[in-house]
Parts: C-alpha cells; sequence; structure tokens
C-alpha cells in the first residue's frame, strides 16, 4: 500500500515556515493567485487614484458650495454660483428611461437569439449586434437629431399627449410643450446605444446553461417559454443582471449622443418631453471651455456627484439581487 | 387532454416566444437602419483617396484620413495591451480564487469604475500622463483608452469562467494538475469564446470614444511618428468634421464612421478566426 | 508561436522609428471658429515651408487658454481675450494677435415668413432675457411693417456648449442691455441662460432652429453663409439695420482700430458706424511674449508675418473678413515682442 503510495504523491512536504511558501511559490498555485490578485488590486488602486484626482480637483467648489451643491437648481457659470440639481435629476431620468426601454427589449431578444433562433443566424445576428457597440457616440447622437428628434416632435410626443397624457398622475409625464428634444429622446437614444450590451452579454451566458436543465423541465410537462423563463433564465440570472450593470453604467456616462438630442436647459422638468441635461453631458460640453477655477472645479464635483450616484445605484442594485435570491442558479 | 389551464399555458407560451422574436426583430431593424443610414451618407465619401491622404484643408478636393485610420490602429492596440491583461487576470482572480469580501469589493469598483464618464477618465489620463511631460502623447491616449477596456473585460472574463461546469475542474485536478495549471489548459480555453466575446465588446467600445481622446492623444494634421507624439483618430475627425460648416467635411465624417465599423468588425473576425484556429478543447 | 512574436516586436518598432528628421513641429490649441482658415493657413504654410509642421486643433477657447497657461502646447487661439486674471495666473507673457474678423448672425423659422426680418436690439436682449415670448411682440413686428407675424411662441435656441460664438453673441447683449449685463452676466463662453434649448456646436444650433417651428437661435455666418441658412438683419449702434456680410464687418475693426490698446484685446461688438455690423469680433492667437527654442520662435515669427501679409488672401474665400490696415500694422510692430 505505502509503495503505491509514494509512487503517486510526493513525500508530505513541510507545512509551513519560509521554505514551505517557496515551494508552494515554485509549484505554482501561489504565484497564480498572487499575480492575480496584484492585477485585482490594480483595478482598486486605478479607481482610488480616480477619485482622489477628482476629490482634490474639487476642492475649491466643495469649500464654497458644502452640501448645498447637491440641491442648488442654479448653474451660473458666470456669477460662479454652482449647482448640481438639475444634472442629477436628467442623469437619473433619462438613465431609468434607457434601462426600462432596453432591460425588455434586450432580454427578449436574448432569449429569442439563443433559445429559438437556429445557431447560425443567431451566430451572425449576434456578430452584427456587436457592432451597434462599436458606433461612436458623436454619430448615434447625429442619427438620434436626424431620426428621433423630427420623430418624437411631430408623431411620438403627440400621441404621447394625448393618450398617457391624460390618465391621472402618470400623465403628468408626459405634458407639453413638445420640442423633440428632451428627457425622453435621449432616454430612447440612450437604449438604443446599450441594448448591444445586455443582448450580447445575456446571449452567452444563456447559451452555457446546460442542456439538462432545459430538458428536465420540458420533460416535466413545461411548455418552452416555462422552461425558458423559469428555468434557464434564473440560472443565468448572474450573468444577465451583470449586463444590466454594464448597460447602467453605460447609460450613466454617455456624454456626446445625450447632449445632442436632450436639449441642454439646466432645469428641473417633471415632463419627460421638456429639455434637461446630465451631468456627463455637461461636463463635456463646459469642460473645454472653462476657464476659471471654481468653475472648472465645479464641474470636477459634478464628476464626483456622477460616482457618488453610481457607487449608491449599484449598491441599492445589489441589494435588489440578493432581497430576490429564491435559489435556483449558481452561486456568485 | 385539453384543460382551459392547458390552453392558457399553450397560447402564453405562443404569444412570450412571438414577443422575443418581435423583439429581436425590432432590434436587428434598428441595427440595419443605423449601418444602412451610415453607408447611404459615407459610402459615397469612401475613396482611394480616403484610406491614403492626409486631411485638407476646406475647400480642397480630395484629402483624406490615412493618418487617422493608422492612429486608430495604434491607440487600440495600446489599449489592448495595457488594459486586457489586466482585465483578463483580474477577471481570473475573482473566479478562481475569490469568494471573500475583497472579491466583492473588486468587483464593485470594477462596475464604478465603467460608469466614470469617458471624459472624466480623459482628465485623469491627461492629469498623469500628459501634464508631467507636458506635451500630448499616443501613449497618454492609450492609457485613457486601457482603463477604459478593464470593466468589461474583468466582468465578463469572470462570468464566463464561472460558467464552466465544475466536472471539468475537477477533472482536471483528478488527473493530478494544480490548480493554475486547470485554469490555463481547461478552464480558460473552454470559457474562451465568451471571454473573447466580452474583450472585443470593450475594444469595440473604446474605438468610438472621443472625449478621453481630446485631452490625451489631442490629433494631429500629418503623420505621427513614434509613441510620444499627438496623433489623429477617427472619433476625433469625426468629431471635428461633424460640427464644422461644410458639407464635404460631414461627408467625410460620414465615412469615417463607416471605416470606424469596418475597422471594428475585421478585428472581431481577425480574433475570431485566430481563437478558432488555436483552439485547444 | 515565436514567429509572431517576432513579427509584433517588428512592426512595434517600425512604428517608432519611422518618422523624418529636421522637422519643426508646433502644437497649438484652441478656437473651433476659426479652425477652418488656421487649417487652410497651416496647410499652405507647411507647403512652402516644408520642414514646419504646425499642429493646430479646435478644442475651444478655454481649452486653447489652458493648455498654453500649462505648457502642453506652443500657442494657443481663443475667440475671447484674456482677462487679466489669467494673464496674471501665466507664468509668463503672453502675447495677442489678431488674426480675423467673424460675425454671428440670428437665424430664425417661422412659418409663413420667408424675407430677411430686422431685429432690433431692444428685440434680440428681450427674446434671449425671456422678456419677450411671441413673435407678434410690438418691439418685433414695428421694424417690420408689412410682415405677417403669427401670435406663437418663440422658442429660443441657444449654445449647449461653451463657445467663441457664445461669448461674441453674449458679449453684444451684455453692451445693449443693461438688465442682460445684470440679469446674465458678462461676456462668457458659458452663461446660465434665462430661457431656451442648447444645440451643440453651430449645426446643433442650426439644426434645431431648422426642425422646430417659431425658433431662433444664433450661428456664426460662415456657417450661414455656407450652408445657405436665412438669416436676418441687426441693428446697429447707429440705429441702422444691418445685412451681415464681410463689408460690415471689417467696418466695425476699421472703427475701433484707431483706439485700439496696444495689447490688441478689444471688443468690436456694437461698434460705432454706419455700416459697421454690430456682432461681430476679432479672434485671436496667443502667443508666449518668450520661446526659448530659437527654431520654435523663429517659426512662429515668420508665420506671423506670413498670416498678416499673404495670409488674409485666403480670408474671403473662406467667408472671414480680413484685418483692418491700421490693426496689421500693429500687429506686424508686435511681432518683434516675441523674443
Amino acid at each position: 500500500m505505502s509503495a503505491a503510495a509514494t509512487t503517486i504523491a510526493h513525500e508530505a512536504p513541510p507545512q509551513s515556515g519560509p521554505r514551505a511558501f517557496i515551494r508552494r511559490l515554485t509549484r505554482g498555485d501561489e504565484l497564480a493567485h498572487l499575480i492575480t490578485l496584484v492585477f485585482a488590486a490594480g483595478i482598486l488602486l486605478l479607481t482610488s487614484m480616480i477619485v482622489y484626482e477628482l476629490w482634490i480637483n474639487s476642492h475649491l467648489s466643495r469649500t464654497k458650495f458644502g452640501w448645498d451643491f447637491f440641491w442648488t437648481r442654479i448653474w451660473d457659470p458666470n456669477f460662479d454660483n454652482f449647482g448640481a440639481a438639475p444634472f442629477i435629476y436628467g442623469t437619473l431620468v433619462t438613465s431609468a428611461v434607457a434601462l426600462i426601454i432596453a432591460v425588455p427589449l434586450g432580454l427578449a431578444s436574448a432569449i429569442f437569439l439563443s433559445e429559438l433562433a437556429p445557431r447560425k443566424i443567431s451566430d451572425g445576428i449576434s456578430f452584427l449586434i456587436d457592432l451597434l457597440a462599436a458606433v461612436p457616440s458623436v454619430i448615434y447622437g447625429l442619427l438620434g437629431i436626424f431620426i428621433v428628434v423630427p420623430l418624437m416632435r411631430t408623431t411620438l410626443g403627440p400621441m404621447l399627449i394625448h393618450s398617457v397624457g391624460n390618465v391621472p398622475y402618470i400623465g403628468a409625464l408626459f405634458r407639453g410643450p413638445n420640442y423633440g428634444v428632451g428627457f425622453l429622446t435621449a432616454g430612447i437614444v440612450l437604449a438604443i446605444m446599450v441594448v448591444p450590451y445586455i443582448i450580447s452579454v445575456s446571449r452567452e451566458v444563456l447559451l452555457t446553461v446546460p442542456r439538462e436543465q432545459r430538458e428536465a423541465a420540458l420533460a416535466m410537462g413545461a411548455t418552452r417559454w416555462e422552461s425558458t423563463w423559469q428555468v434557464v433564465v434564473p440560472w443565468a440570472r448572474t450573468g444577465i443582471m451583470g449586463s444590466i450593470f454594464l448597460a447602467l453604467a453605460r447609460a450613466l456616462g454617455e456624454t456626446m449622443a445625450v447632449t445632442m438630442v436632450i436639449g441642454n436647459a439646466a432645469r428641473i422638468n417633471p415632463s419627460l418631453l421638456g429639455p434637461g441635461d446630465t451631468i456627463a453631458s455637461t461636463i463635456a460640453n463646459q469642460f473645454t471651455e472653462a476657464t476659471g477655477d471654481l468653475y472648472l472645479s465645479a464641474l470636477i464635483e459634478l464628476g464626483l456627484v456622477l460616482f457618488l450616484i453610481t457607487f449608491i445605484l449599484n449598491g441599492l442594485a445589489r441589494i435588489l439581487i440578493v432581497l430576490t435570491e429564491r435559489g435556483g442558479g449558481h452561486p456568485s | 387532454m385539453s384543460s382551459p389551464r392547458l390552453m392558457w399555458r399553450k397560447s402564453l407560451n405562443h404569444v412570450m416566444l412571438s414577443l422575443t422574436g418581435v423583439a429581436a426583430f425590432g432590434v436587428v431593424s434598428i441595427l440595419f437602419l443605423i449601418l444602412g443610414y451610415l453607408i447611404w451618407n459615407g459610402g459615397a465619401s469612401l475613396s482611394w483617396s480616403f484610406f491614403t491622404q492626409l486631411p485638407k484643408p476646406v475647400g480642397e478636393v480630395g484629402g483624406g484620413m490615412a493618418n487617422a485610420i493608422v492612429g486608430s490602429l495604434k491607440l487600440l492596440l495600446l489599449a489592448a495591451v495595457m488594459g486586457l491583461p489586466v482585465g483578463l487576470l483580474a477577471g481570473v482572480y475573482l473566479a478562481e480564487f475569490g469568494g471573500n469580501t475583497f472579491s466583492f469589493i473588486i468587483r464593485y469598483t470594477a462596475d464604478l469604475l465603467n460608469g466614470v464618464p469617458s471624459i472624466v477618465i480623459g482628465i485623469f489620463a491627461y492629469s498623469i500622463a500628459v501634464l508631467p511631460v507636458k506635451h500630448f502623447s499616443t501613449l497618454a491616449g492609450g492609457v485613457a483608452l486601457g482603463i477604459m477596456v478593464i470593466p468589461i473585460t474583468v466582468r465578463s472574463t469572470e462570468e464566463f469562467l464561472r460558467a464552466v461546469p465544475g466536472s471539468l475542474r475537477e477533472a482536471a485536478m483528478a488527473l493530478g494538475a494544480s490548480k493554475w495549471k486547470t485554469i490555463a489548459t481547461v478552464v480558460l480555453p473552454a470559457a474562451s469564446g465568451g471571454i473573447l466575446t466580452g474583450m472585443l465588446l470593450a475594444l469595440a467600445r473604446v474605438a468610438g470614444e472621443t472625449a478621453p481622446l481630446l485631452f490625451t492623444a489631442f490629433s494631429n494634421r500629418f503623420w505621427s511618428q513614434g509613441w510620444g507624439q499627438p496623433i489623429a483618430s477617427l472619433p476625433v475627425m469625426i468629431y471635428t468634421y461633424a460640427i464644422a460648416p461644410y458639407d464635404d467635411w460631414h461627408r467625410q465624417a460620414w465615412a469615417a464612421g463607416l471605416v470606424l465599423l469596418g475597422l471594428v468588425l475585421l478585428s472581431n473576425l481577425g480574433a475570431r478566426y485566430i481563437l478558432a484556429r488555436t483552439k485547444v478543447v | 508561436m515565436r514567429k509572431n512574436i517576432l513579427i509584433v516586436s517588428l512592426v512595434l518598432a517600425f512604428a517608432a522609428i519611422v518618422g523624418a528628421e529636421g522637422t519643426i513641429d508646433l502644437n497649438a490649441a484652441g478656437a473651433t471658429f476659426p479652425y477652418p482658415i488656421y487649417s487652410k493657413w497651416f496647410d499652405v504654410y507647411h507647403q512652402q515651408h516644408s520642414n514646419i509642421q504646425i499642429n493646430y486643433q479646435s478644442i475651444g477657447s478655454g481649452g486653447g487658454i489652458r493648455q498654453l497657461l500649462a505648457g502642453t502646447v506652443d500657442f494657443g487661439a481663443s475667440d475671447g481675450p484674456m482677462s487679466d486674471e489669467q494673464l496674471a495666473q501665466a507664468k509668463f507673457k503672453i502675447l495677442h494677435f489678431p488674426t480675423v474678423l467673424g460675425a454671428v448672425v440670428p437665424t430664425y423659422n417661422i412659418a409663413g415668413v420667408t424675407g430677411e426680418l430686422n431685429f432690433t436690439q431692444k428685440a434680440l436682449a428681450g427674446i434671449y432675457l425671456g422678456a419677450i415670448t411671441k413673435w407678434n411682440d410690438p418691439e418685433i413686428t414695428k421694424a417690420n411693417p408689412g410682415v405677417k407675424l403669427p401670435a406663437d411662441d418663440i422658442v429660443v435656441v441657444h449654445r449647449s456648449d461653451g463657445s467663441g460664438t457664445s461669448y461674441i453673441w453674449t458679449d453684444f447683449l451684455a453692451k445693449i442691455s443693461p438688465e442682460w449685463l445684470s440679469k446674465v452676466g458678462k461676456a462668457a463662453t458659458s452663461v446660465n441662460w434665462p430661457v431656451g434649448l442648447g444645440g451643440k456646436g453651430n449645426e446643433g444650433v442650426s439644426g434645431l432652429v431648422k426642425q422646430t417651428p417659431d425658433s431662433i437661435g444664433y450661428i456664426e455666418l460662415i456657417y450661414a453663409v455656407q450652408n445657405n441658412i436665412p438669416y436676418g438683419k441687426v441693428q446697429n449702434a447707429a440705429g441702422k439695420f444691418v445685412k451681415a456680410d464681410l463689408a460690415g464687418v471689417t467696418a466695425a475693426a476699421a472703427a475701433s482700430a484707431k483706439t485700439m490698446p496696444e495689447d490688441f484685446r478689444v471688443s468690436i461688438t456694437n461698434a460705432p458706424g454706419a455700416t459697421a455690423y454690430p456682432i461681430s469680433s476679432f479672434t485671436w492667437l496667443l502667443i508666449p511674449a518668450q520661446i526659448q527654442d530659437a527654431t520654435k520662435r523663429d517659426a512662429i515669427k515668420n508665420f506671423l508675418k506670413w498670416m498678416l501679409t499673404d495670409g488674409q488672401n485666403y480670408n474671403e474665400g473662406l467667408t472671414y473678413a480680413r484685418l483692418p490696415k491700421e490693426v496689421i500694422a500693429k500687429e506686424s510692430k508686435a511681432i518683434s515682442l516675441i523674443q
């Protein structure tokens, strides 16, 4: 017995001490652990450096305005009075609209491409959808101006005002005047921009769900849809949520496309058809021309505020995931 | 046997599945609309001179974006070299060695990084790569884009590594492979399709970014030598030309958009081809 | 695998080495307004002096000033002169050199109105302050007898991005309207607009105006001419309604030439003179007074000399107005200040 054991296993190595460490190192596992750890920590370092830079460079503005920066509704470069409220509102509203449109659309498309479409067609279409991610945001902006804005102004806007606009409570979201540019238009353009991320990643994740899962459900008498919705999708839940995080992040930080179709009014407007502005769009528009120190500092503080918003939204989303964890799906 | 409940389930099945088809059809139509628009507006300006000549001032016929095309390629190369390994290895850590609070923090941070507006990344890269040396450079542009590539790569690498069935790992270990060897020779290849998708998605995204390049790579009307000089790039040219008063420049902007898509398409195809050739599993 | 590594390293090395010897490379950044003429000038100059490459990028007047102050570019360009605070911030002396003249014009889109509208100074200020809200307001109709203006709300369009064009427009409004000056402030590339929608760039503004009925916006003259966009007449300081053209712009500059300060930082909006177009402006190159590198210094000085003589011949072709003779003379003398 012991003879057979020694031909396969090494003699028992020392369990602790420097020689043990070197031995584990040369065996590769420890090294791999160390190297990958360093790179993972590198991300933390990088992000911390960015936050640090944002913090330092917004010093002037932070000390002058303090917490008021969050709810002051005025943005006046001439009189050096800056407040982020309209932009926080715009960022949240446009991202919400974008996700409300993109998530159902993207998830449904991903389900179609992974479950129903023949593999070759699915691969081909998915390949083309990946290309959408490469279209520069400037071009999305131009397309927004040439196609979505007129559509909103002449057709979609009036339609919404006359139908949903009369419903109590929700109707307040769809009041005139309607210029074509505004929160809804920006949300639509953003939705088109982030849908490729959702489709691409979700499709790939759905494809990795083992056949046995689907077959088990079908064997128990489930319809195709029931098998998909109640077994396959939950299994891929973390990957799908991941793709939604990607989409959310892109929506929050998008500059060029949004700035061309949102109307750029530094105001809080309850109607989705009204003009507004987002944090990223404001920074992009005004950074190159800003020369006053306080002005620059206020713009950088806007960047810091966006970071905070992303932080909070990500946290809320993660809490949501934990709360809805019903089991099923592989552990994360 | 058909009871009302079964009929309901069957019709729900049909309705929902058709809806997914409608959604996919809708998205694909939008895609073709965008591509069609680009081809329609930009196709006319594509010519041999577009690919080989330097930009000409307004009013002069011809002129192209040869330097911007090369510039975008160089910048993407730098971004890939700097950002993809970081994303890949960090993703490996999260999937294979992680599982504690530290991993949670890294994951969270990667998502945060993804949400930073590209112009803020550009400002950051400006302060660390341009100000200290007091000049714009290709390298600084590569740094900015490299930072942006990391979050998507990390996310997808981790996701697809996790999707590899445990049975595969266990089989390798049962044969005596150490952990890192398992990862390198079994798990990574198994997940390579998805990981590559993530990487290509990340590169596609940064290929079209303008804001981070304005303060780092700047731009250049002439050829850029080496890696330490300002360099032209397709997105910045599109941005400059699109907001100019001249129709000729507008058409060139559309053409540049088309070429950019073409570049991404080619690198996508190329990468997938190489992967298929070297696939072991 | 090894072959691939070899190929990749060769490509990288090649990319690093390729380059011409002996070129003088200058980097400059700044205003978007004169970008077309600057790109023309630098290109022509390069053809005449093939060893000098001037790379100018239009990242915005503010960007140009900041990059100049940070030392990352050799010289800058701005549509508005640097303020005293900005000049004080610089660690070195900066000289202003006017290069061309431009103008900003009001463009509009009103159903049924095809001719040119006359805008009094009060009308423009009132519209942009939000005080005048309808097209058939007496202030507008009294200047346009015979034109049927609807009783519709005016949709105001301004620039969303900071820009020299906004600087010129707000400079004009601040001069002619004390209410504007107190409420919105002095000339600036970005202000807190009392009313209206924002469009990005001239393209954005003109696009919005074209698409939105009953709207008004302001764009550069060149842009309007190049794209055949109709624009209105503006009342000047002498009370006459002037349609912007190169002659009117040069007239505005000529009126100020005699009283121009030594450092050329002057605003020529609302200039005196019957033919002067009131919303005109210089645009400036910002050159450091001391340039260490002798080759760069000579290249810049020679370029400036060329710009003031041969260069001006290209202006009109691109719809920029020439500098008045008196200004050119003063600038030629100022070139010697660059050491």
